[in-house]
């Protein structure tokens, strides 16, 4: 009697290791799709368009999107929740510059203050171009004694034939 | 000992740099040929002297002599020996030693190949160049010894910062540098010329060569930089408009305008003292460059430990390095000549709009840079400026660059008319265009920003394609094959095709990446799996690895496409056990047509990874676009008008030589 | 020929930013809130988990606002001077405990001493981005009419206890 009871035990008990071994060893032979690291991807990307445009102050040569800090998470999470609440990205610049000041900006605002940055450098291809423009007018004026004699290009194949 | 000694012979270079700073100049000055003759001897024997101090700092990084401060702070007994040298040029005090060490090396390679030149222009160039020299060793010894002992001695160092543990640490320095300070010897020939009175058209056909392998090295410093960057940083970016970045590509910029500039002043002799400002700024930007990264006034990742003492030295030997040369230069520049006259329209004004392009591109960088610092410093309140700012700036002020490269290579010398040269392209420009649509049709789509980038990097090729061929064509009194008719073109004129080519390469694969490029953020147990770009990732598992100097989590994620397995890639997170950061090590896949990236990011409680995984299409044309641009520059730079010997000078026409200062 | 002397000028005019660029700190933001009324908040404090402090429950005194934490160690640098302060009475401190961990705050006061009125308590960091803090310690003046006056990044040093703040809050109170 304790015999067969030992035995069907015996055997339930090698029945039960058999399936759980089958259930954790024998895996679909497809891999499982990743799920997207964030919650909402779409949110997710708008966020990180924002997030490159501000600054880590911790960090402070990263962008909010690539930074690691305490901080940087914080500001992400923050810029999340405003997108979710249909925030545009104009009101949540604001809402950072509103705390953090213009630094936080990598786009630097136009004002008063940044004015002769943002029109700088067209300013100055003006300029540039409008000087070698003067000078050289200037030079096709003068008379041919204040220049060197011209001398025939030694290397005259440097033009291409006509 | 060793220290002791390295620091020693420091002071004997110092020595000798003054010695070969100030003698030959004054016997240039009064014909004194015995004094002259000293510029080479003291050129070679502070060479000898400087690499001895940096194989002694060397030395005391391989052997972990904890003893000296600037090992211990940047070394550490588990560092492998490759970061080990590294890292002696990992620190400030190093850097200047690698600093001096490299304008030495530019010293005496000018000492040794300049053997055809006038012996007394030669001896106020070495003299120059070793006051430069004088100058970084006595700040050097002043200010930042990186001999100074630490006593007592540290168990063990604070090792080296783990982004700098990579190979590409290990070449990008030295090659920057070299860059960098290789515009001192334009700059040095330029100051000779302005001192000795001899600025003409022969003066830029010596000062060319110098330059162009000066540009040479600063480009491949840039490129491997921001190579570096992209593999090492793990978030597959490549430029950042860093201010270091910005500090090393304004020389770049005027660099290149000064290889053009030097085209017209050696074809023309004209437009000189432009061109020898240009050296002045060119080198001047460098050393802005050195100031900006040691002195703490900008905010940088690659800034050195600074200190406002530091800082002042440098800006008082910038004020008296510039602050000289560009006096020397109000004085002299007036009385320099016209040179020969030449066409509005014309390749000589072609390059010089070339030049006032890249000069404004340049401002403009350094406007973007300093704006900040200049707002602060007038209490007006703290703002960044950062890549959405130079990204727009910086690609409006190319494209007319660009559109001028496919029109000035076409111009003829002296005179010329716009309307000939848009008839020989009509059919160029007409192909950039359709080719720009076509490609962005193939990639999926078409966005109105990348084709106009692509208009510009199809229609430099292009214009290229229409110079050959013209050049190509059988024409009379020049028969036989093409190869033949291929052979005889100037190698510089090769050189300037192929360097143009590599702008155009790496246009193209800006365009494509920053506008076709895609990414994913998944998160990833073993056996899970995403797709992107027609790619499979599978991670098949994530395992502890142990390297000589850090503990990491090592991921492995087999790359297929259409079933068929193409990569296994291992991207890593690792922890670095003496200062304790994380890093992400990125598994990049890459071929011509696009790079695969993959970096892992944290780890979430449940197990799982957090994997990006980026598909960069064509970013290998940017780092291609630079090398080939390398190769252009060097082709030019050896074309055999360069290596002409005493005689071919003595050949020149007089009134060639004749632009001297009056 | 003046115009050659150009270039010299304008290199002039850059050597005076750079030098005046040596003795600013580029890291260091300056707070935008300045002369603003503070931002509201409603929180817990940290000692009493029921009790809510608001904003408006400060106006009509001039306060300080320290932001600490138990994991800062530079706060601890600092904590004497506010210890200090405290003991020798006048305007009452309150402390912002900034993303820590309530057993953690209430420990780091019990071994270190509590210059506190109260301490609010702010896990997630929310009440720091209201007052765009960003590293910690960070300490902010604040009138009896909740206008922000004046705010100091980095621990509060002896000196600028005495040059800055303590004139600052005589004017306020007078």
């Amino acid at each position: 009697m304790h015999e067969r009871l030992v035995r069907t035990l015996t055997r339930s008990a090698r029945a039960v290791a058999m399936a759980f071994l089958m259930l954790v060893f024998i895996v679909p032979s497809s891999a499982v799709e990743a799920p997207a690291a964030a919650e909402n991807p779409e949110i997710e990307a708008r966020m990180m368009a924002v997030a490159t445009e501000l600054r880590c102050l911790v960090c402070q040569n990263q962008t909010i999107a690539d930074s690691h800090a305490g901080l940087a998470e914080d500001l992400r999470r923050q810029i999340r929740e405003m997108l979710a609440k249909g925030k545009s990205e104009r009101e949540i610049l604001d809402y950072m510059t509103e705390r953090y000041g213009d630094f936080v900006l990598y786009r630097p605002p136009f004002k008063p203050a940044t004015a002769l940055l943002w029109i700088g450098p067209a300013l100055l291809m003006a300029v540039a171009l409008t000087a070698l423009a003067t000078v050289l007018r200037r030079r096709q004026r003068m008379s041919a004694e204040v220049f060197d004699p011209d001398t025939p290009d030694e290397e005259a194949d440097d033009d291409a034939p006509r | 000992m060793i220290p002791e000694l390295g620091h020693i012979i420091l002071l004997l270079a110092l020595g000798v740099a003054l010695v070969q700073g100030v003698v030959p100049l004054a016997g240039a000055q009064r014909g004194r040929h015995d004094w002259i003759a000293l510029a080479r001897p003291t050129a070679y024997l502070q060479f000898v002297l400087v690499v001895l101090s940096f194989i002694c700092l060397t030395a005391s990084f391989v052997r972990h002599d904890f003893s000296v401060l600037y090992v211990a702070s940047n070394s550490n007994s588990a560092l492998p020996l490759p970061y080990r040298i590294a890292a002696v040029w990992g620190g400030h005090e190093g850097s200047l030693l690698l600093w001096v060490l490299m304008l030495n090396v530019w010293t005496v390679a000018v000492a040794r190949f300049s053997r055809s030149l006038p012996q007394v222009f030669v001896a106020r160039i070495l003299a120059v160049l070793g006051l430069l020299a004088a100058g970084f060793l006595l700040f050097m010894l002043i200010t930042s010894n990186p001999f100074e002992r630490l006593l007592p001695a540290a168990a063990d160092g604070r090792d080296l910062n783990p982004l700098l543990q990579d190979p590409g640490m290990v070449i990008h320095p030295p090659m920057l540098y070299m860059g960098y300070v290789g515009f001192s010897v334009a700059y040095a020939f330029a100051i000779a010329a302005l001192i000795g009175g001899n600025l003409d058209a022969v003066w830029a056909r010596w000062t060319r060569p110098w330059t162009s392998a000066a540009w040479i090295f600063l480009t491949f410093g840039i490129g491997l930089g921001s190579w570096w960057a992209y593999n090492e940083l793990g978030w597959g970016g490549w430029w950042f408009w860093d201010p270091v970045e910005n500090a090393s590509f304004m020389p770049w910029l005027a660099g290149t305008a000064l290889i053009h500039s030097l085209a017209v002043t050696e074809k023309r002799g004209s437009f000189k003292a432009w061109t020898v400002l240009l050296a002045i700024l060119a080198f001047s930007l460098s050393l802005m460059g050195t100031f900006l990264v040691r002195s703490g006034v900008l905010s940088s990742v690659h800034a050195f430990a600074t200190d406002p003492r530091r800082g002042l030295f440098i800006l008082a030997f910038l004020v008296l390095v510039i602050g000289a040369s560009l006096l020397l230069y109000a004085w002299r520049a007036p009385s320099v000549g016209l040179g020969q006259r030449f066409g509005i329209v014309s390749k000589e004004s072609m390059l010089l709009v070339n030049n006032m392009l890249l000069a404004a591109a340049c401002a403009a960088v350094l406007l973007g840079t300093l704006y900040p610092l200049f707002l602060d410093a007038m209490g007006m309140g703290k703002i960044s400026v950062g890549p959405p700012y130079f990204d727009t700036v910086f690609v409006l002020m190319m494209a007319p660059l660009m559109l001028l490269m496919g029109v000035g290579p076409l111009m003829r010398w002296k005179n010329d008319e716009l309307t000939g040269v848009a008839r020989r392209l009509r059919w160029a420009f007409a192909l950039a265009v359709v080719a720009a649509l076509a490609t962005g049709w193939v990639a999926g789509q078409v966005a109105p920003a990348t084709t106009g980038g692509l208009v510009l990097a199809y229609w430099i090729m292009a214009s290229i394609g229409v110079d050959l061929l013209e050049r190509l064509r059988p024409r009379s009194g020049l028969g036989g094959s093409i190869v033949g008719r291929a052979r005889l073109l100037p190698r510089a004129m090769v050189g300037m095709m192929i360097a143009h080519l590599g702008v155009a390469l790496f246009a193209f694969g800006v365009a494509m990446v920053k506008t076709y490029g895609t990414e994913r953020d998944v998160k990833m147990g073993p056996d899970s799996s995403t797709d992107l770009a027609g790619y499979h990732f599978r991670m098949v598992s994530v395992r502890n690895v142990d390297g000589p100097n850090y503990a990491a989590a090592q991921g492995l994620i087999e790359v297929s496409r259409d079933a068929r397995v193409i990569a296994m890639l291992q991207p890593e997170k690792r922890i670095y056990r003496v200062q304790n950061n994380p890093m992400t090590e990125a598994a990049v896949d890459s071929n011509l047509l696009r790079d695969l990236y993959i970096s892992m990011g944290e780890q979430l409680p449940t197990g799982e990874w957090v994997v990006r995984v980026q598909h960069k299409p064509f970013i290998a044309l940017i780092w291609i676009g630079c090398l080939v641009m390398m190769f252009g520059g060097g082709l030019a730079a050896s074309d055999r008008r360069y290596r002409s010997r005493l005689t071919r000078d003595a050949m020149l026409r007089p009134a060639v030589l004749g632009g001297r200062a009056r | 020929m003046k115009r050659f002397l150009l270039p010299l000028a304008l290199f002039f005019v850059l050597v005076a930013f750079l030098a005046t660029g040596l003795r600013l700190d580029p890291r260091e933001v300056s707070s935008p809130l300045v002369d603003k009324p503070a931002p509201a908040f409603q929180a817990t404090v940290l000692a009493r988990p029921e009790f809510i402090l608001r904003r408006d429950d400060l106006l009509g005194k001039v306060w300080l606002l320290n932001v600490w934490a138990s994991w800062c160690s530079a706060c601890r640098v600092e904590h004497p001077v506010l210890i200090d302060f405290a003991r020798r009475g006048g305007v009452p401190i309150y402390g912002l405990n900034y993303k820590d961990k309530r057993e953690d705050g209430l420990g780091w006061l019990r071994q270190f001493g509590n210059p506190y009125r109260d301490s609010l308590f702010d896990p997630d960091g929310r009440i720091g981005i209201d007052y765009g803090v960003y590293g910690v310690p960070e300490t902010f003046v604040i009138d009896s009419k909740g206008v922000i006056r004046y705010k100091h990044i980095g621990p509060v040093t002896p000196d600028v206890l005495r040059d800055t703040i303590e004139p600052l809050l005589r004017k306020l109170n007078a």
